[in-house]
């Protein structure tokens, strides 16, 4: 309670930026020494005709692969196209996911009504619809748009419901004891107590979005990165496959850290065990 | 001011927790509830606070029959049941959202300062010690200004020395509104140190076993003889109660010297 412990705390928490940022490169670094090792392994190999990399190509064909895609803009278009398709249905799914995840876990009449019915749709293999989204919403598209959005859902409905439907009752208590209206309770109490189940709902979501825009682009399209991808094996071209799933890497992982970086403000009260991990 | 009427309460799975429970607490008074675990102290509290409907009954604050959660009825948890989201001023404020936030501040830090924990505010709840957090939840519920306030077993978590000076920090809290206070506990000691009168509950089913005044003189002396017979003669209704669980005298018993049943 003294001015030196308090003062104390405040330097902790503001911990040197630097210090943090070396952090963040150590633990960075380390988790690129496995794929790297890996590549320089096999490059070596290839370079002293160890391997025969006519369906394995080495690293640097398929960078320079990706450099030319790149170049010639062929990439950047491929990435918008898929970054529109994950975007919009993630967008559709989550936000649908949320509502009936929020009226399911807040209501248990709700919750009676919709979830049998969600949870048997949920038991059919999303890919299963492909051929009705294709009949119903033509090959373009909405059909696709739909085949993402349904991959989206189901996590983030999950996710949502259980988060509310297991918010303490004894911090939902305090809330009643001052009184909060129904919807006070949910912004003053119930949002925030889910914040981070919600956030883990949504980057499963984000994750099975990807995963659909692979499927519903190999099924049909001019362009995406999985037209690359369909396109290098008809093509026969290893390399451009390996140089599209890096891409799908890539985007899959900034979405994913564009989550966690715009939520974080939001969690700093997290209490833990990993915290500045 | 706070009257409980024949109070009883059956739970869904058959338990009787309590059987007529009729009580008056004056205005300013500081009741302390005694008895053994699972007495139904805490069920008591509950359907005063409104959190909990009792099976046949009520509990009034001034004549208005409690319902729901009131106004002016504050409570404090056995936990501190901080929000953790939120930084300990902004927990201080949580009631206070329909005042201008210039008073919203001012009753923080004044609460802040009183209860030593200055400078404090911007902390979160992970940041502090269990006593420290018990302090920022009973200030929580005091900075609404409540006319009553229910405490169920505050400082039960914490060592002999914390609890004694959050003891004081609660009188010293009390002292300027001197709101009615409740205070579940099953520590005699600080029946005595704190109460008014102290209300000894039986268990199967709870019901007011004994009830006594304690009229010491404030500031108490912990070391004084007259606190320490005071503090025998709970002790041994409490031993009555506890040892006596068949008996269904379940009236009220004045003092244990006048009733001379145990
Ligand atoms: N939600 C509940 N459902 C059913 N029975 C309950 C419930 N809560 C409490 N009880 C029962 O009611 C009785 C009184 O419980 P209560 O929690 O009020 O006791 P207590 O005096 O606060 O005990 P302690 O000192 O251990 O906190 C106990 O027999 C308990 O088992
Ligand atoms: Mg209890």
């Amino acid at each position: 309670m003294s001015e030196a412990t308090l003062d104390q705390t405040t330097t902790t928490n503001a911990q040197p930026k630097a210090a943090r940022f070396a952090v963040f490169g150590t633990s960075f670094l380390l988790g690129l020494v496995l794929p790297v090792t890996a590549g320089l392994l096999y490059e070596a190999a290839f370079r002293a005709g160890l391997v025969q990399a006519r369906l394995l190509p080495p690293p640097s064909r398929v960078f320079t692969t990706l450099w030319k895609l790149a170049q010639s803009g062929e990439l950047a278009t491929h990435v918008l196209a898929t970054t529109v398709r994950v975007g919009m249905g993630f967008g559709l799914g989550a936000l649908v996911g949320m509502l009936l995840g929020a009226l399911t876990g807040a209501s248990r009449n709700a919750r009676r009504l919709l979830d049998p019915t969600l949870q048997a749709l949920r038991a059919i293999p999303s890919l299963a619809w492909v051929p009705l989204f294709i009949l119903w919403l033509g090959i373009f598209e909405s059909s696709k748009i739909a085949l993402i959005a349904v991959g989206v859902f189901f996590p983030v409905y999950l996710g949502v419901m259980a988060a509310i439907a297991n918010v303490d009752r004894k911090i939902v208590e305090v809330g009643r004891v001052f009184r909060l209206s129904r919807l006070a309770l949910v912004r003053r109490v119930l949002l925030p107590a889910i914040l981070p189940d919600f956030i883990i709902a949504i980057r499963s979501g984000l994750g099975l979005g990807f995963m659909f825009v692979v499927a519903a682009e190999i099924m049909g399209a001019s362009e995406g990165l999985g037209y690359l991808l369909v396109d290098g094996q008809q093509l026969g071209k290893p390399d451009q496959i390996l140089a599209a799933i890096i891409a799908f890497a890539v985007l899959g992982k900034i979405g994913d850290w564009l989550i966690v970086v715009l939520t974080k403000p939001f969690l700093t009260w997290q209490d833990t065990h990993q915290r500045g991990a | 001011m706070l009257t409980i009427d024949a109070l009883c309460k059956i739970y869904p799975n058959g338990t009787q927790a309590l059987e007529k429970i009729s009580l008056n607490v004056d205005a300013g008074e500081i009741v302390a509830l005694v008895g053994g675990s699972g007495c139904g102290k805490t069920t008591l509290l509950r359907m005063i606070s409104g959190l909990e409907a009792p099976t046949r009954g009520h509990a009034a604050l001034d004549g208005e029959v409690i319902h729901a959660p009131h106004p002016a009825v504050g409570i404090v948890f056995q936990e501190a049941r901080l929000l953790p989201w939120l930084t300990v001023a902004q927990n201080i404020s949580f009631g206070l959202d329909h005042l201008p936030k210039d008073e919203q501040e001012r009753r923080v830090d004044e609460a802040l300062l009183r209860v030593g924990l200055a400078g404090y505010g911007n902390r979160w709840p992970r940041e502090l010690s269990g006593g420290q957090a018990q302090r920022v939840s009973i200030v929580r519920a005091l900075v609404t200004q409540p006319k009553a306030l229910l405490l169920d077993e505050p400082f039960s978590a914490l060592d002999a020395l914390t609890r004694e000076s959050l003891q004081d920090h609660l009188l010293a809290l009390w002292e300027t509104h001197r709101p009615t206070l409740v205070l579940v506990t099953h520590d005699v000691e600080e029946a005595v140190a704190l109460a008014d009168r102290a209300i000894v509950l039986q268990p199967k089913p709870g019901r007011i076993f004994a009830d006594i005044p304690i009229d010491l003189p404030r500031p108490r002396d912990r070391l004084s003889p007259e606190f320490a017979e005071a503090k025998r003669l709970v002790l041994k209704a409490l031993d009555g109660s506890i040892n006596q669980p068949h008996s269904h005298q379940a009236g009220r018993v004045q003092s244990p010297a006048a009733g001379g049943s145990f």
